[in-house]
């Protein structure tokens, strides 16, 4: 049995279809990376496997569950995390407190406040400040422990390198080895193709709401993903 | 001598304007709601103590022990029958759904004791009448001490919750985003029923205070709703120290206007919270600040 298996999800903000029929599954530590142009719809999948976003059709199903109508809240319960693109710490909040809110989720597990500083050193001298005045890497580093604190089964990681500085993004992404080692499940949105097909054991690439390619990312080549990245192959059929 | 004499009465009303405000104050920080309700509320509280007192013929000190949990589930029922599904409608419609209660609250109290006005001064012994004298000029209500430490303790104790506690973090987190809360575990829904239920029982501490200090009857709440309005904004939203710098405010401007002219204790009360309030919706700040750009990003419903 698959840890996640989504059938036929189908998602939209009004009348516009952000992700449409949308099909796979996820094995316990596999990691999966999302990959796609801007508007594909890879953060409305995100935001519906993480309770954020109610999809229209479509079934969820988590370590054989079906958690389709299940609010976020329990979703963080059952171990599924989302970093969200954006972050949305709590800016008035110290760093401490946006690690210490996300036990509100009561899942035991592995981690723990000194697990997860053990991860992310970075956050050990900026703990007493305010999560709203820390630089961006910093404030990825917080929203990925505030997930990690939560203890999660399944990490749902959306752009966690945009808008960091190459130095930031390497910081950020020092943590995935642990994760994996851990036994974490990932689903990865990333823009960088290259680090997403070195990170990933598998491949999805979404364009206009639909999956168009997907594989296991040893298989693929860069060129047949940029092709279905731009809708290449579209076009020359 | 009197200027210092009415400056250190102000602040001592000043504290019981806080108290009356703390629950004001801390339910539109976490829901960004203006409770018109509010003094109502004080009013059904004092009331509830008057019955607790009926019935079982304790003081209303031991009657709080009752009077605060019922006041609690007041703020549950208060939250899930209006709150939560008013604020499902924008802006306006929570104020709309408030002052309804308001309305509502005023009427049922009338309907059960009338129009009498009623007082726990006959109920506390020597507290409603005692004070110490400091001087030939300066006598301290022990009351008024009683109410303004009350004051002090319930927001130093909500400032130690907020900030110390997980429940704290938890309220503050889904006051700041409701939705990365949920993300981070907490069910917002559950945080708000809390947050209105330890409101209510700010607003029932506050409603025994008045009930102590003056009288009230059944349509008092306007009054209280005002008093409350005027600290939170003259001390600004989101900061619980800033409501008691509110109170003290506006208890100070009262009891200055009355030395000047003995016509004047309300007014000038007032005419400081106009003048704060100008300055605040000029400013970024402010409760009606706030207010006024959540309408300004409403589109206008059709007509």
């Amino acid at each position: 049995m698959s840890l996640l298996e989504v059938a036929h999800l189908t998602a939209g903000h009004g009348l516009l279809v952000a992700c449409q029929n949308i099909a796979f599954s996820l094995e316990a530590g596999e990691v999966l990376a999302l990959v796609g142009a801007n508007g594909a719809g890879k953060t409305t999948l995100l935001r519906c496997l993480a309770g954020a976003h109610r999809p229209s059709q479509g079934q969820i199903q988590f370590a054989g569950a079906d958690i389709t109508s299940l609010a976020a809240h329990r979703r963080t319960a059952q171990g599924i995390a989302l970093v969200p693109e954006g972050r949305r710490l709590f800016p008035d909040m110290t760093v401490l407190e946006n690690l210490l809110v996300a036990r509100a989720a009561k899942r035991s597990g592995d981690w723990s406040l000194a697990t997860v500083l053990d991860a992310l050193p970075q956050l050990r001298p900026i703990l007493t400040r305010r999560a709203g005045q820390i630089s961006g890497g910093q404030q990825q580093a917080t929203a990925i422990g505030r997930a990690l604190m939560t203890n999660p089964r399944l990490l749902l990681l959306d752009e966690v390198s945009l808008g960091l500085s190459p130095v930031a993004v390497e910081g950020v992404y020092a943590v995935l080895p642990r994760l994996i080692e851990a036994g974490i499940a990932i689903i990865l949105v990333e823009q960088d193709l290259r680090r997403a097909m070195a990170t990933a054991d598998r491949l999805i690439c979404m364009l206009e709401g639909q999956i168009v390619l997907q594989g296991p990312a040893a298989d693929l080549t860069r060129e047949a993903v940029t092709a279905a990245y731009f809708g290449l192959n579209r076009i020359a059929a | 001598m009197i200027w210092i004499n009415q400056i250190l009465q102000g602040i001592l009303l000043g504290g019981y304007y806080a108290l009356i405000a703390a629950g004001l104050s801390f339910l539109f920080g976490v829901m960004r709601v203006i409770n018109l309700a509010h003094g109502s509320l004080a009013v059904l509280a004092a009331f509830l103590l008057l019955v607790i007192d009926h019935w079982l013929g304790i003081s209303p000190f031991v009657g709080l022990l009752l009077m605060l949990p019922a006041m609690a589930l007041v703020g549950v029922v208060f939250q899930l029958g209006v709150l939560e599904r008013s604020l499902r409608g924008g802006v306006l419609i929570p104020l709309l759904a408030t002052f309804g209660v308001s309305l509502l609250l005023d009427n049922i109290l009338f309907a059960l004791f009338g129009a009498n006005t009623r007082s726990f001064a006959s109920h506390i012994g020597t507290l409603s009448y005692g004070s110490w004298a400091i001087n030939r000029s300066i006598d301290i209500s022990q009351l008024d001490a009683l109410i303004f430490a009350t004051a002090l303790g319930l927001l130093g104790g909500m400032h130690l919750l907020l900030t110390r506690s997980q429940l704290g973090r938890m309220i503050r987190a889904t006051a700041i985003d409701a939705d990365a809360a949920a993300l981070s575990g907490i069910d917002p829904r559950r945080v708000r029923v809390a947050a209105a239920a330890m409101a209510m029982m700010m607003v029932g501490i506050a409603g025994a205070a008045l009930g102590m200090r003056s009288s009230f009857e059944p349509y008092a709440g306007g009054a209280q709703l005002i008093y409350a309005f005027e600290a939170v904004v003259i001390g600004g939203t989101g900061s619980l120290w800033g409501t008691l710098i509110g109170g003290i405010v506006l208890g100070i401007a009262q009891n200055v206007g009355a030395t000047i002219n003995p016509h004047l204790s309300q007014i000038s009360g007032h005419v400081v919270f106009l003048l704060v309030l100008v300055l605040r919706m000029r400013g970024a700040g402010g409760l009606l600040g706030d207010l006024r750009r959540k309408i300004r990003r409403q589109p206008m419903a059709p007509t």
